[in-house]
């Protein structure tokens, strides 16, 4: 459904497979499926986890945190049954990269899960899907039901004595379920309301048992890892940064798409290069390099390698991927209202500096670009904003608050261009047109 | 409460999935609006009776999940996303468009209950927008004139 892009730099690992047929389960074995889940099979676990953990993979979903390291922290004995759960929640804004494994890989994401149950000993892993992507859950369903069909999944994997049962599971619309601790909770059938932390899910997850949840992503890069080496794939990327990554290139470009490059590429010829430049004579104004979380860059920025390290030594994050480009027609004050927006509509109100922060913010922002800001206001937004950070019981209020900062603190000049009932200087003529409410 | 053979057959196996039989809850909820229109108060009975849980507990997931709702809308849902990545590829102008040609707001139904209208947050089409959902298809990469190409084809639908 979603179109294919390419460009002569990317290196396709995890995208392969894109365009090949592979949700066929014959022909994703002709494309070398199911054979590093054999492989592994081989393995003592302890051997998979080192494995991952060589190959420098670090989690898709945004926060970066080595896959190998996450798989160890699950005990080795367990009263409970072990759990390993795929995030398939894809819902930050500017994120589109799952939405295309599971479209056209299905089966690597199963296979990664399995790689992930015979690492930590679980004999269960769901895939959560978000409510949205309903043609993916059925493309997933039958994938699944075609693994059992081969005697893949269910008693006894591929004659070897191990039981795995792989299932599919579907939200119905709530970005803060994309949340580990509230992935868990919307699994149990509840509300997607956070849990504290300690006890991590590595020890206390699903039904109490312990629980591995990787990003689809993460887990669709492990049978790469297991077939092709830890080495090979962590000389693809930077150190401590290994493999490729799915960039999902959107916003003022004249080529948006996903392209698969390594770790480590960098951000400006992402950029001009890969994403062909802005388009109509514009020119850049602002970046926002790992979905609508992070903090924006600017075109004095841009010059940085996008990997883990490089982004937060810039003072952002690497995130999800999502690599949203402004050109100098956006307006920043209305940029950070329709980002802040998002998450005071995501807040599930659980905890109050998340609540009434992205509220307060939205409410601001609102009048602010309406023309009745006062110029407290601008300090006031970085108030509101800093007083979130860290203080919310899940990410959520951080995720609202470091944009936030950044827009205030980078584009200053243009929230003093609002004040005193001046118009928005980027509103378009004629676009304020009467429209039904 | 009678659902079709198929939520039947998806309802048992999906209860085989997990330990306890509320954590089929969310997904279920889903198909079941998607097969009745919405979460009436006899669906909520229903899906409560079945998980063992009160029809208190049932609403409070409900009122969480923003796909879900306890008022019909129409038969094609237009969710046109507004988030940044569309924004910025003129996705406001779109919902404007909609709102023009389907003459209701943001949650409104038409009259003739063929089309419900919705501002929603990022669908996962970043790289292809502006983009729109009609229930579950999505239409990307639009303009106003395709948008006005993807409601007529609904409408076609209908009459055939």
């Amino acid at each position: 459904m979603a179109s294919l892009v390419s460009h002569p730099d990317e290196v396709r690992v995890i995208s392969k497979r894109f365009g090949q047929g592979a949700t066929n389960i014959d022909r994703y074995l002709e494309l070398d499926g199911y054979k590093a889940v054999q492989k592994a099979l081989a393995m003592q676990p302890d051997a998979i986890i080192n494995e991952v953990k060589n190959s420098g993979l670090r989690g898709r979903g945004g926060a970066g945190f080595s896959t190998g390291m996450k798989w160890s922290f699950v005990p080795k004995q367990s009263a409970k049954p072990k759990y390993v759960l795929c995030n398939g929640d894809e819902s930050e804004p500017g994120t589109c990269k799952d939405r295309l494994i599971f479209e056209h890989d299905p089966h690597t994401v199963i296979e990664g899960a399995m790689i992930a149950a015979l690492a930590v000993g679980s004999h269960t892993a769901y895939i959560y899907i978000r409510g949205e992507y309903r043609y993916l859950s059925v493309i997933m369903q039958k994938a699944i039901k075609d693994a059992y069909a081969k005697g893949f999944l269910g008693k006894n994997i591929f004659g070897s004595g191990y039981d795995l049962d792989i299932y599919w599971h579907g939200g119905a619309g709530a970005y803060e379920v994309g949340e580990e601790s509230a992935l868990m909770e919307s699994l149990e059938g509840k509300r997607g309301i956070p849990r504290i932390r300690p006890p991590f899910p590595a020890i206390v997850g699903l039904w109490g048992g312990p629980t591995v949840i990787n990003n689809a992503e993460t887990l669709a890069a492990v049978p790469h890892i297991i077939l092709g080496g830890a080495d090979w794939y962590a000389k693809l990327g930077t150190p401590k940064n290994g493999g490729t990554r799915l960039f999902c290139l959107s916003g003022n470009l004249n080529k948006p798409g996903v392209y698969e490059l390594p770790m480590g590429y960098n951000l400006q010829k992402m950029i001009y290069e890969v994403g062909g430049g802005i388009p109509n004579g514009r020119s850049l104004k602002a970046v926002v390099p790992g979905g609508s979380s992070t903090p924006v860059l600017l075109p004095e920025e841009i010059d940085v390698p996008m990997d883990f390290d490089s982004l937060a030594k810039a003072g952002t994050m690497l995130g999800s991927g999502g690599v949203v480009v402004l050109d100098d027609t956006i307006c920043i004050v209305k940029f950070a209202l329709r980002t802040i927006k998002f998450y005071q509509h995501e807040s599930c109100g659980w905890c109050i500096p998340c609540r009434e922060g992205t509220d307060w913010l939205k409410k601001t922002l609102t009048r602010f670009h309406a023309g009745a800001g006062l110029k407290k206001d601008i300090d006031n937004i970085y108030y509101l904003a800093e007083n979130m950070l860290g203080k919310t019981f899940c990410p959520l209020g951080d995720a609202a608050a470091m944009p936030t900062m950044a827009f205030v603190k980078k584009f200053r000049k243009e929230f003093e261009d609002h004040l005193e009932g001046k118009p928005c200087p980027f509103e378009k003529a004629g676009a304020a047109e009467p429209v039904m409410a | 409460m009678k659902f079709s053979d198929e939520f039947e057959a998806r309802f048992t196996e999906m209860l085989t999935h997990y330990p306890t039989r509320r954590s089929a809850l969310v997904p279920t909820l889903l198909y079941a609006q998607d097969e009745v229109g919405s979460l009436s108060d006899e669906v909520i009975e229903e899906l409560a009776r079945r998980l063992d849980l009160t029809e208190l507990e049932v609403r409070n997931v409900i009122s969480y999940y923003s796909m879900l709702t306890t008022k019909p809308r129409g038969k094609y849902n237009v969710q046109v996303c507004t988030n940044i990545a569309c924004m910025l590829r003129g996705g406001e102008e779109l919902l404007d468009h909609c709102k023009k040609k389907l003459g209701v707001g943001h949650k409104g139904t038409t009259q003739d209950g063929l089309f419900s209208l919705e501002e929603v947050e990022c669908i996962g089409a970043c790289s292809w927008a502006p983009a729109v959902q009609v229930n579950y298809d999505f239409h990307e990469n639009l303009t106003k004139e395709k948008m006005d190409q993807v409601l007529d084809e609904y409408k076609k639908k209908l009459n055939h």
